[in-house]
C-alpha cells in the first residue's frame, strides 16, 4: 500500500492534465469535425465523437492500469514486450485485415488493433533497456549496429504492412541517440543528407553542383577559419571555368553549360588533391569527402526517387515541394486542407461553424487531418495554442525525463518526447503544405482508440517510470 | 550528471524551432493570406436565382396582349446518371427513343459535370407525370421557366420582345447577369424595370457532393423575389389587329392616338411577323430569318421610318402661317399644270384662299403662303429659323414619343444646312420651295403626322403621344402615368379654319372618293409624295369626328400610287370602325380590296425586271 500511495503523490500531475486537457481538445473537434444536425449529441455512441469518448474512458482505466504496474516490471521486461510485439509485426502480415490498403490491423471483432503502435513503446523500452546496460557504449561500432537492428526490424515489418508513414516514426529515435552521446557529426550527416535530398528534387543538376561547389569553398574558408583562402578558392574555380569556357568558344567545342562546370569540377578536384599532397593540409580532405558523398548523394536520389519510390509518395513530395502542382487530383487533400486552416483567419469561424470540414470538403477530417477542425473554428489563436500546449508538454517531458536517476528511464522519456513531436510536427505540417501527406495521426486529438491507446501507454509508462525516478532501474 | 546533458537544450530547440515554423507558416495562410477565405466560400456557397414572372400587358380594354406561361426544362448532369428505362421514360415526355439518346449524347459531349437541357419546355401535365416518376432517373431533374405568350399575335412592334442579356447590357447595370432576360424592343424594353420585377438572390451551403446543407447566415444575405408590374396600354387590340390586316400585303404603317389623351390606340407597322416567334427553341433561327427579309418586317416604320411627308404637310404649313398672320385673308391665284415655279397637280378655282387650297391640296397657294411666312422676317435665314422653330414646337423633327423605344427624329433642314450647300446668302425661299409642299429634304415620321392631325383636332395642344397608361400594382392599385402636355396657342379661328379645310378634303375635296363616311363628319387629308426610286407613296392623316374628336391617324404605304389611293381607304376604315364599330356594306369593298392588295409582291416583280 505504500508504494501505491507513493506512485500517486509522485505522478506528475501537470502532465496528467495537459493529457487530459489535449484529449478533451480533440474531442471536441472530432466533434465539430463531423458534426451534423441529425446526431447532436456529443454523446451519441452511434458517431465518431461517442465512440471517441469510450476510446477516452477506456484510455484513462489502461493509464491507471500503466500506472498500477511495479516501475521494475518495464525495465525487466523491455524486451519481451518488444519480442512479443515483432511477432505481432510479423503476424499481422498473414492474418491482418486490409484497410486503405495497409495490411496492418488486427480485427477481434468491433476492435481493431494496429501492431504498429505497440511498435513505438516497445522498441522505446527496448532501446532505453540497450542502452542502459552498464558496458553499453554508444560509440562503438558493435553499438550502433544493434541500436539500428533494434530500429530496424519493426521499421521493415511495417514497411512491409504498407504503413510507410508509421515507420519513418523511428527515425526520430536518432535525436534519443544524440542525447546519449551519439557523435554530433550522424546528426549532421544525416540533416545534410535530407537537404541534399530535397535540393536535388528542387535544383536543376547545374544549379546543384554550383550550390555544392560553394558550400564546399565556404565550408573549407570555415575549417580554415580564414576568408582569403576560401576567397583563393572562389577565385580559382571562376578562373578555372573561364578558362574552359575560353577554351570552349575558341575551338568552338559546342560544350554545353553543364559540361563545362563538370569539367571544372574535375580540374578542380585534381588540383586540390595536388595542394593537398603538397601542402599536407588536414581540411582539404575532409572537404573533399564531404563534396564526394554530396554528389554521390544526390546522384543516388533520383535513382531512389523514381525507381525505389511509389508513385503516391513522389506525388506527395513534389506536391509539398511544388514540383508539380495539382489541385484537384493528387494535392487536392492538402489544398482542401489548407484552404480550411486559412479560412479559419485570426480567431476563427466559431465552434461548429466551420464549413469546410463540416461538409466533407477536408478528406480523412477526423483522423490525419483533424487539425483543419482547429485552424477552421478556432483560427490562428486556437492552432497556436494547441500548438503551444503540445510544446508545453513536449519540454515538460524532457524536463522530466532529464530528472531521471536512471538512464533506462532518462532514455524512454526522451524517446517518449521525441514520438510525440515527429508526430506532432508532422501531422501538423503536412495540413498546411510544409511536409508531404504522411499518414500518421495527431497525438491525442485524431479520432481512433488504437492511436490513442498506443499515445497514452506510451506517455503513461513514462509517468509510472517517473514517479519512481529515484529507482535505478536497468 | 552526465557529460551530454547539455544536448537538452538542442533538443529542446529544435522542438521550439518547428513549432516556431509552424506558427509563422500558420500566420502567413490564416492571417496574411485572404485567398484561402475566398476558395473557402466558393467551396461552400451556392447562389440560386429566383426568376420572378415578367408582368403582363394588357390593352386598354383589359385583353391580354402578353402573358407568361409555365414551361418545364428537362436537364440531366451526365455524371450522376445511372442507366434507367429509356422506354418508360420516353412514354412520359412523348419524345423518339433515337431523339433522347442523340440528345444526352450531346449533353454528355458538352460536359459531364454540368447540367445541360435535354427536353425543352414541357407542358404542366407532362411535367406533372413526370415529376412523380423522377425518382427513378438520377442525374435528371426540371427546371420550371416562364415563357412569353402572345394571344392574338398583333402589335409585335408595339410589345417588343425578350431576350437574353448581352455583355452591354451586363457592363451597363449590375443587376443583369448572364442568362437573365431583358426587354429587347418596344414596351418590353421601355418598361423593363417595371416588368421584370426583382430576381431573388438565396444563398445555400453545400456540402462537398454538392448536396444543399442549409441556408447562409440563416438566410439573411437572402432577398426575395418580386414579381414584375403588370401594364395597362394604350393600345385597342380589336383596332390595332383590325389596322394589321389592312396593311397586309403593303409596307408602311397606321398610327393613331386619342388626340385628348395622346394615348396610341393603333401603331401597326407593315410587313409584320408573330412576337410568338422570338419565343423558345427556334428563337434564333426565327430572329436571323427576319433580319434578313429585304422588306425588314423587324422595324417599326410607325416609328422608326422616317419619309417626306407630301402634301400632309401643308396643314403644319397652314397653321404656321395662320400664326404669322399671314394667311387668314390671302388668296393666291393658281394656273394649275402651268404653275411655276411648282406645278398644281389640281384642276380648281382661281384665286383660292386657305380653305379651298386644303380641299384641293393646291401646290400654287401653298408655295405662295410658305414665300409669305419666310419673307414675312427680314432675312431667308432668319424666316427659315422660324418655320422651323414652328415645326418644333408642334412636334415635327423631333422625338414627342412620351415611352417610345426606337423613336427617330426626323429632319427639317437647318439654316446652316442650307449655308453649306449655297454658301451663306446665296439663298432664299425660292431657293427651299420644297418644303412648302412637305418634299425635298423634310422627313418626318408617321408618328409626327398622327401628333399633329391630333393637335389640330385638339385644337391647340397635344399631349406626349405613349403606349402604356397605367402600371398595376401587386396590390391591385393603378399608378396612372401622366405625360406632358404641349399648348401651342395659335387662336381657336386659326384651327377651325384649317379644320374646314380638311373637311372639305374628305367631303368634296382629293379624299372624297374613298374616305367619306356617311353620317360623320371628319377632316383628312391626303398626300402623295413623289418618290424617284418607284410608285409615289401614300400617305393619308386625319381625325374624326370633326367635333369631340376621338381619334388621330397618320397612315403612310410606301409606294402607295397616291394619298387617296391607300392612304385614305386604310385610315376611313380604321376610323369608321373604331367610331361605328362596323364598315358600312357600301364601303366593304374598300375592306375588302385593302385586305387583298399585294403591293410587296408586285414590287418585287418590278425588281425583277
Amino acid at each position: 500500500m505504500k508504494t501505491n500511495n507513493n506512485i500517486w503523490l509522485n505522478l506528475d500531475w501537470a502532465t496528467v492534465l495537459l493529457y487530459l486537457l489535449l484529449v478533451i481538445l480533440g474531442w471536441v473537434n472530432i466533434y465539430a469535425a463531423v458534426y451534423s444536425e441529425e446526431h447532436q449529441s456529443i454523446l451519441d455512441a452511434g458517431q465518431k465523437y461517442g465512440k471517441q469518448l469510450i476510446w477516452i474512458i477506456a484510455g484513462v482505466i489502461l493509464a491507471i492500469m500503466v500506472l498500477s504496474v511495479d516501475s521494475k516490471f518495464y525495465a525487466a521486461f523491455a524486451y519481451h514486450i518488444y519480442a512479443v510485439t515483432i511477432l505481432l509485426l510479423i503476424a499481422v502480415l498473414f492474418l491482418g485485415k486490409e484497410v486503405n490498403g495497409a495490411k496492418a490491423w488486427f480485427e477481434f471483432g468491433n476492435i481493431a488493433l494496429q501492431p504498429a503502435e505497440l511498435g513505438k513503446f516497445a522498441t522505446n523500452l527496448a532501446l532505453a533497456k540497450c542502452l542502459s546496460q552498464f558496458d553499453f557504449k554508444i560509440q562503438k561500432m558493435r553499438s550502433y549496429l544493434i541500436l539500428v537492428a533494434l530500429i530496424a526490424i519493426p521499421s521493415i515489418l511495417i514497411i512491409l504492412q504498407n504503413d510507410t508513414g508509421s515507420a519513418l516514426v523511428f527515425a526520430v529515435f536518432v535525436l534519443v541517440f544524440y542525447r546519449e552521446g551519439l557523435n554530433g557529426m550522424v546528426l549532421f550527416w544525416g540533416f545534410a543528407a535530407a537537404a541534399l535530398f530535397i535540393l536535388s528534387l528542387v535544383l536543376d543538376q547545374f544549379k546543384l553542383l554550383l550550390f555544392l561547389l560553394t558550400i564546399s569553398v565556404a565550408a573549407y574558408g570555415v575549417l580554415r577559419q580564414s576568408v582569403k583562402e576560401a576567397l583563393i578558392g572562389f577565385m580559382s574555380i571562376i578562373g578555372i571555368f573561364g578558362i574552359t569556357w575560353l577554351i570552349n568558344r575558341l575551338f568552338s567545342l559546342d560544350g554545353k553549360p553543364m559540361e563545362l562546370l563538370v569539367t571544372t569540377t574535375l580540374l578542380a578536384t585534381v588540383l586540390v588533391v595536388i595542394y593537398g599532397i603538397l601542402r599536407r593540409v588536414q581540411q582539404v580532405w575532409r572537404i573533399l569527402l564531404f563534396f564526394i558523398f554530396a554528389i554521390g548523394i544526390s546522384m543516388s536520389v533520383n535513382y531512389f526517387y523514381k525507381n525505389v519510390m511509389a508513385p503516391h509518395q513522389r506525388d506527395r513530395i513534389d506536391q509539398v515541394l511544388g514540383i508539380k502542382i495539382d489541385k484537384l487530383g493528387k494535392g487536392y487533400n492538402v489544398n482542401q486542407s489548407k484552404i480550411a486552416i486559412g479560412s479559419g483567419g485570426f480567431i476563427g469561424k466559431g465552434f461548429l461553424k466551420g464549413t469546410q470540414t463540416k461538409y466533407n470538403f477536408v478528406p480523412e477530417q477526423s483522423t490525419d487531418f483533424i487539425f483543419c477542425t482547429v485552424g477552421e473554428e478556432w483560427g490562428f489563436v486556437g492552432a497556436t495554442v494547441v500548438l503551444g500546449l503540445f510544446l508545453i508538454l513536449l519540454i515538460r517531458l524532457v524536463t522530466l525525463a532529464e530528472r531521471q536517476r536512471s538512464q533506462f528511464s532518462r532514455v524512454y522519456g526522451y524517446g517518449v518526447a521525441c514520438i510525440l513531436f515527429f508526430h506532432i510536427a508532422i501531422n501538423i505540417s503536412m495540413t498546411i503544405g510544409l511536409a508531404p501527406v504522411i499518414g500518421i495521426p495527431l497525438p491525442f486529438f485524431s479520432y481512433g482508440g488504437s492511436s490513442l491507446w498506443a499515445f497514452t501507454v506510451l506517455l503513461f509508462i513514462f509517468l509510472r517510470l517517473d514517479a519512481s525516478r529515484t529507482e535505478n532501474l536497468r | 550528471m552526465d557529460v551530454f546533458s547539455k544536448r537538452k537544450y538542442l533538443v529542446i530547440g529544435l522542438f521550439s524551432l518547428v513549432a516556431l515554423i509552424i506558427v509563422t507558416r500558420l500566420f502567413y495562410i490564416q492571417v496574411l493570406d485572404s485567398s484561402y477565405k475566398i476558395s473557402a466560400a466558393s467551396n461552400v456557397l451556392r447562389r440560386e436565382v429566383n426568376y420572378p414572372a415578367r408582368g403582363v400587358i394588357f390593352d386598354r380594354n383589359g385583353k391580354m396582349l402578353v402573358f407568361n406561361q409555365a414551361a418545364y426544362d428537362v436537364l440531366i448532369t451526365p455524371r450522376e446518371m445511372k442507366p434507367f428505362d429509356t422506354l418508360s421514360f420516353c412514354r412520359i415526355v412523348g419524345v423518339e427513343k433515337g431523339e433522347l439518346v442523340n440528345e444526352i449524347n450531346k449533353a454528355k459531349i458538352f460536359s459531364r459535370y454540368k447540367p445541360s437541357p435535354i427536353i425543352k419546355q414541357l407542358s404542366s401535365q407532362t411535367y406533372a407525370v413526370l415529376q412523380e416518376q423522377l425518382f427513378k432517373y438520377p442525374g435528371f431533374f426540371i427546371q420550371a421557366r416562364t415563357l412569353r405568350q402572345y394571344p392574338s399575335k398583333i402589335a409585335a412592334h408595339v410589345l417588343g420582345y425578350v431576350g437574353e442579356v448581352d455583355q452591354k447590357a451586363i457592363d451597363a447595370n449590375r443587376y443583369y447577369e448572364n442568362g437573365d432576360y431583358i426587354g429587347r424592343s418596344g414596351i418590353e424594353k421601355a418598361y423593363e424595370d417595371e416588368l421584370r420585377g426583382v430576381k431573388g438572390i438565396s444563398y445555400k451551403m453545400v456540402d462537398v457532393h454538392q448536396m444543399v446543407k442549409g441556408s447562409f447566415e440563416l438566410g439573411r444575405m437572402d432577398t426575395a423575389a418580386i414579381i414584375g408590374k403588370n401594364l395597362v396600354s394604350t393600345l385597342n387590340g380589336d383596332l390595332q389587329a383590325y389596322a394589321e390586316r389592312l396593311l397586309s400585303g403593303k409596307v408602311g404603317s397606321v398610327i393613331a392616338i386619342e388626340p385628348a389623351t395622346g394615348e396610341i390606340l393603333v401603331m401597326a407597322s407593315a410587313p409584320t411577323f408573330d412576337p410568338g416567334l422570338f419565343v423558345g427553341r427556334e428563337r434564333s433561327h426565327n430572329y436571323s430569318k427576319l433580319l434578313i427579309d429585304p422588306n425588314k418586317p423587324m422595324l417599326n416604320r410607325a416609328i422608326t421610318s422616317s419619309y417626306p411627308p407630301g402634301s400632309t404637310f401643308k396643314i403644319a404649313n397652314a397653321l404656321i402661317g395662320l400664326e404669322d398672320g399671314v394667311l387668314q385673308t390671302v388668296r393666291f391665284s393658281c394656273s394649275g399644270p402651268a404653275s411655276t415655279p411648282i406645278k398644281c397637280t389640281h384642276n380648281h378655282e382661281t384665286p383660292l384662299g386657305l380653305i379651298s387650297a386644303i380641299r384641293e391640296s393646291c401646290n400654287s397657294f401653298f408655295w405662295q403662303a410658305f414665300r409669305a411666312e419666310i419673307n414675312h422676317f427680314p432675312t431667308p435665314a432668319e424666316g427659315l429659323e422660324a418655320f422651323r422653330n414652328s415645326l418644333l414646337e408642334i412636334g415635327i423633327g423631333k422625338k414627342i414619343g412620351g415611352d417610345l423605344y426606337g423613336e427617330t427624329s426626323g429632319n427639317i433642314p437647318s439654316v446652316a444646312y442650307y449655308d453649306k450647300y449655297f454658301g451663306s446668302g446665296g439663298w432664299n425661299s425660292l431657293t427651299i420651295r420644297s418644303l412648302s409642299i412637305g418634299q425635298g429634304e423634310l422627313l418626318v415620321t408617321p408618328l409626327q403626322l398622327s401628333n399633329m392631325v391630333s393637335l389640330i383636332a385638339n385644337r391647340g395642344y397635344y399631349i406626349d403621344p405613349h403606349l402604356v397608361r397605367s402600371i398595376l400594382d401587386i396590390d391591385g392599385s393603378q399608378d396612372s402615368i401622366q405625360f406632358e402636355k404641349h399648348t401651342i396657342a395659335a387662336g381657336l379661328d386659326n384651327y377651325e379654319m384649317i379644320a374646314q379645310g380638311m373637311e372639305q378634303v374628305v367631303e368634296s375635296g382629293t379624299a372624297r372618293l374613298t374616305a367619306k363616311i356617311d353620317s360623320l363628319i371628319y377632316c383628312g387629308k391626303t398626300g402623295t409624295i413623289q418618290n424617284p426610286h418607284g410608285e409615289a407613296h401614300s400617305a393619308f392623316v386625319a381625325f374624326a369626328p370633326k367635333i369631340n374628336p376621338k381619334i388621330a391617324i397618320a397612315v403612310y404605304i410606301e409606294n402607295g400610287v397616291w394619298g387617296g389611293r391607300y392612304g385614305a381607304p386604310i385610315a376611313s376604315l380604321i376610323i369608321e370602325k373604331y367610331l361605328k364599330g362596323r364598315i358600312a356594306s357600301k364601303r366593304q369593298h374598300f375592306e375588302d380590296e385593302m385586305v387583298n392588295s399585294d403591293l410587296i409582291s408586285t414590287m418585287k416583280l418590278e425588281g425583277g425586271d
